[in-house]
């Protein structure tokens, strides 16, 4: 099982405590956790289900590639930080 | 006549009330957010709230019995695989909800109806007072939909949405950058309205082109809703034929060019404007905060100045942030540098509500 870890900044909005989720890729993990919480996924994701413009996800520390489609690979002991990008200001 | 004023900011909503001798801030919510613009439905007495949270995006939030409660957000369709449109950068848009940018109720007869205006120039409607929304495929897929231009954001944008008072499958919707357009059947099909206006920013092979307009207001007179009148980029326009064809108004001192016009609802020949100096030059002229008033179809116009700071002014008001109630007697605007203004005698006098709102974005009586 993977770690999925949000962003504290994103708990005021809507409560996404840590979790442990399954799933190869970014796209299954997050599919997972907001299968369990579906108003999360707008905070996100956008309209086409890529990663938000001023978001950013890193796992085991590497910032992930494929925005768009989240075809990022997981793995079991992976963790999974869902973190707002400094660029967002 | 409105008590209530919802002023939407770059930091929350304020509600401001009418007291026994003043207008006071009664109630803030959604503190520390960007609130884009409110919506107060008169037929159900709900309020809508539409928030942009940046990093998390465009949520919309509606009025209960105890606060407030998100609801669904308009949501663009998938684009279709290796379908390209770019912006007038060259950069990807992507067709997904940057901002909420108008919000206004169906007519009386459609309860639960509520109309979508978005960046990058998607319009939406509900049925269900928010619960959920369908995109209006037939003029997102208009082909001259591509010509539409960044205006008052990188990305265009439906800033002003009117139901016909008379028939409410008549609908305009004006964008920014544009033109006005109109369906007469409930948003099936469009077309392109305004000819008349004239875009002085725009090279002469499109400077009378309907879709090149920038208009950054369109009003119309709810008991004459044949008037409409424009705040364009470079001007004023007024319309007697429902928007088909617009006069130019010139020659009105300080200056023509602004963000927001409100017409009154049962005299079609009064409307007000806050003007600023010129599109290059976007501060009152010579620091003095002023509102101008026609009340003979554009003919004259009054400068109302009484209870307005007349000495190092800055203040933009935007498109949204001059409003008008449905009596036609009160006016209310809300600034970039946070004052806000109330005015109980159509504009002859105001007064200050206060200096130190954050940035306001939109001002609407309830």
């Amino acid at each position: 099982m993977a770690k999925v870890v949000f962003t504290p900044n994103i708990q005021r909005h809507v409560a996404l405590p840590e979790s442990e989720v399954s799933g190869r890729t970014v796209r299954d993990v997050l599919d997972a956790v907001f299968a369990e919480n579906p108003q999360a996924r707008g905070y996100v994701l956008d309209d086409q289900s890529g990663l938000r413009k001023h978001m950013t996800i890193f796992v085991d520390g590497r910032m992930i590639r494929d925005r768009a489609r989240l075809t990022d690979a997981v793995s079991q002991s992976s963790t999974v930080y869902v973190f707002q990008a400094l660029s967002g200001g | 006549m409105s008590d209530t004023l919802l002023v939407s900011t770059r930091k929350g909503l304020f509600t401001v009330s009418r007291k026994a001798k003043r207008w006071e801030i009664t109630a803030v919510d959604f503190l520390g957010d960007n609130v884009t613009i409110t919506l107060s439905d008169r037929r159900d007495g709900r309020r809508y709230a539409a928030l942009d949270h940046g990093h998390f995006g465009v949520k919309v939030h509606r009025s209960t019995a105890n606060g407030w409660e998100e609801i669904a957000v308009p949501t663009y369709p998938p684009k279709p695989e290796g379908y390209e449109e770019h912006d007038m950068w060259g950069r990807p848009i992507n067709w997904s909800t940057a901002r909420i940018w108008a919000l206004e109720p169906g007519g009386p007869d459609e309860a639960g109806v509520i109309w979508c205006g978005t960046l990058p120039g998607g319009l939406f409607r509900s049925s269900d007072g928010g619960q959920s929304w369908e995109m209006i495929r037939s003029l997102w897929d208009h082909p001259q939909r591509k010509y539409w231009m960044g205006g008052g954001a990188d990305l265009p944008g439906i800033h002003s949405i009117c139901i016909d008072p008379r028939n409410s499958k008549r609908v305009w919707v004006a964008v920014s950058t544009g033109g006005i357009w109109f369906t007469d059947d409930g948003g099936a099909s469009w077309s392109v309205r305004g000819e008349g206006m004239r875009a002085e920013y725009a090279p002469p092979e499109q400077t009378h082109n309907p879709v090149a307009q920038d208009v950054h207001c369109l009003a119309q007179c709810r008991s004459a809703p044949q008037r409409m009148w424009v705040q364009h980029h470079n001007g004023i326009f007024v319309s007697s034929d429902e928007g088909k064809t617009f006069t130019e108004i010139t020659g009105v001192e300080p200056s023509t060019f602004g963000f927001p016009v409100v017409v009154h609802p049962r005299e079609p020949d009064t409307a007000w404007f806050v003007p600023e100096i010129k599109d290059e030059k976007r501060i009152p002229r010579e620091g003095k905060l002023v509102v101008t008033r026609t009340r003979d179809g554009g003919k004259s116009f009054d400068v109302l100045t009484k209870g307005l700071p007349q000495s190092h002014a800055y203040d933009v008001v935007y498109r949204h942030a001059l409003a008008l109630d449905d009596a036609g007697e009160r006016l209310a605007f809300g600034s970039t540098t946070g004052g806000l203004w109330v005015s109980e005698d159509q504009g002859d006098s105001w007064a200050c509500v206060t200096h130190t709102l954050p940035p306001v974005y939109a001002v609407r009586f309830a």
